[in-house]
């Protein structure tokens, strides 16, 4: 029992012995795998069954997303750094690791912006001249459009926008609900560990002996990073990979 | 043991900065392997075995070093874990109502 109160340097008495922050934290995370299990369950479900593109093959860029999985990566390391820190009240390089995670984490969420910016502008473009085979679902519709299409238009090249938006195809409902809801996380986690940087200038706010109030926020901000490390594999990775469309 | 000496013992089992530092690498270690093997098309289906293997050890990684589960009372493993299981029979079970695995 005291292990967990001395540490953190709050001495109450609880039936488990444990403190009912921490407690209330990891069953808040418990719950919240269920919640990101069912959005990935619900992608999963969906997947392939798109009747029309662009398709994860079509939009994802693998080089780009994992940048920004390495950032949120990064921005793990630097919490422990900065919880360490505070644990040993060197005040000043917790601020240091503290700004480089919310960075991280705003970096991370810039990327998201501009990853969901460039699906909703895909353009696609189509040689007229090559073997029908060979063409995409997304490809294929463009080839025969009839407007801009090939046999339309008389062209050896036709282009069309053809955008991923969360109202295109299933894909993109169960893309955009479960990226979205992950990068809404990253964003109260951002403004969680702003609000916790801001307030250690003041006085008695963050202290080493009050270091649980970083614990919290720092395993939230873990736990966005072990879901992400399920969605890269999970949505990005196998999203790709041809077998498994 | 009085609390201070069990603290200044929880205090010891935390890693030191400088394995915070390893496990980050050995996070972006893992995750290139991921990414490069992506590229490696005559794995063909056994890319997925491989990328649950690498993503998972980041994940157990993560929780045992990062959440400090490894050095922390086990009721919190047990609650996280708890949830953990959940979400994973919820996920298999959709997958398999909407047949999935046909």
């Amino acid at each position: 029992m005291a292990q967990a109160t001395a540490d953190h340097g709050e001495h109450e008495a609880t039936t488990t012995g444990l403190n009912h922050r921490k407690m209330l934290m990891w069953a808040f995370l418990g719950s919240d795998c269920m919640f990101f299990g069912s959005l990935i369950a619900t992608y999963l479900v969906y997947k392939g069954r798109s009747l029309e593109g662009p398709l994860p093959i079509d939009v994802f860029s693998i080089p780009t997303t994992s940048v920004s999985t390495f950032v949120l990566l990064m921005s793990s390391m630097s919490m422990v750094l900065a919880y360490s820190a505070l644990r040993r009240n060197r005040m000043k390089t917790f601020r240091v690791w503290l700004a480089s995670t919310a960075i991280m984490g705003m970096t991370f969420l810039a990327f998201q912006v501009f990853e969901f910016r460039v699906f909703a502008n895909h353009e696609v473009v189509v040689d007229c001249h090559a073997p029908i085979g060979e063409l995409s679902i997304v490809e294929l519709s463009v080839r025969n459009d009839k407007t801009v299409g090939c046999e339309a238009t008389g062209h050896d090249e036709v282009e069309k926008q053809v955008g991923l938006t969360p109202k295109t195809n299933l894909f993109g409902s169960t893309f955009f609900t479960l990226t979205g809801f992950h990068g809404a996380h990253v964003t109260l986690g951002v403004i969680w560990l702003l609000t916790m940087f801001f307030l250690s200038f003041k006085k008695g706010m963050v202290t080493p002996e009050r270091n649980l109030d970083l614990d919290l926020a720092a395993l939230y901000w873990h736990f966005v990073d072990i879901v992400w490390i399920i969605i890269f594999t999970v949505v990005y990775l196998f999203g790709v990979f041809p077998g498994f469309a | 043991m009085t609390q201070e000496s069990q603290a200044i013992q929880h205090e010891a089992a935390h890693p030191t900065p400088g394995t915070y530092f390893k496990i980050a690498m050995v996070l972006s270690i893992l995750t290139a392997i991921e990414v490069g093997i992506f590229y490696l098309e005559f794995l063909s289906y056994g890319i997925i075995p491989i990328l649950v293997l690498l993503s998972g050890a980041k994940f157990i990684l993560v929780c045992m070093y990062y959440m400090h589960l490894k050095f922390d009372d086990r009721i919190f493993s047990t609650m996280f874990v708890a949830g953990l299981i959940t979400a994973a029979g919820v996920t298999l079970a959709l997958m398999t109502l909407f047949s999935f695995f046909a």
